[in-house]
């Protein structure tokens, strides 16, 4: 497993490039989507629900310490949470929630086949 | 040394070339230094959302090492203009 605590950087970083791709949507957070653990991750969760996202895979990293370094290094972005489109990075909380406000939210998601 | 809202502003202004920034210290909501700024700049002209957010981050990468929230919001001085009409 992946998470094993003996995996080195480079491997942490090979494994999140497979796991951005795993689905159309994947966000890193804090919590879980039932139980998000900070309003900025609540936030993500939240705008993806009114878009109705309901479907994506998420990665809470307050689960494992590794993740939560690896994920900045991987995006080059120093927060959490950390939002994924077809692999893609898309960026983070208020990125996501000026999308939502300019429209082009509802474009992204289209492209991806998801109808908001 | 604490993280003040003059020096970010100050660095910002310095960096980024920002016409107008407001920092707003939001650390007394949270549990830890937190900020949130807006950042006006002709720089962002042209550039995508992702690629301003990621100038201000590296511009303040120092800083975040230390702020444990920070939200922040990017407008060239025309979108700023409308904004400020609206």
């Amino acid at each position: 497993r992946w998470m094993c605590s003996s995996s080195s950087d480079e491997e942490v970083l090979k494994n999140l490039g497979q796991m951005v791709k795993k689905d159309k949507v994947v966000v890193f957070m804090k919590g879980t989507p039932a139980q998000p653990m900070c309003g900025f991750s609540n936030a993500v969760v939240q705008i993806l629900r009114m878009h109705g996202v309901d479907q994506y895979t998420a990665y809470n990293v307050l689960d494992n310490q590794e993740l939560r370094q690896g994920v900045k290094t991987f995006s080059n972005w120093p927060t959490i949470p950390q939002v994924f489109f077809n692999g893609e990075f898309v960026g983070g909380c208020d990125i996501l929630l000026q999308m939502h406000q300019s429209g082009d939210l509802v474009e992204e998601l289209d492209k991806l086949g998801i109808r908001s | 040394m604490a993280i003040t809202k003059d020096h970010i502003r100050e660095k910002l202004i310095a960096e980024l070339g920002a016409i107008h920034v407001d920092v707003e210290d939001t650390s007394p909501n949270r549990c830890a230094t937190s900020f949130k700024v807006l950042v006006v700049s002709p720089q962002f002209e042209g550039k995508p959302l992702l690629q301003r957010h990621r100038m201000v981050n590296t511009c303040l990468a120092t800083e975040l090492k230390e702020i444990h929230a920070f939200e922040q919001k990017t407008l060239t001085p025309e979108q700023w203009e409308k904004q400020k009409q609206q």
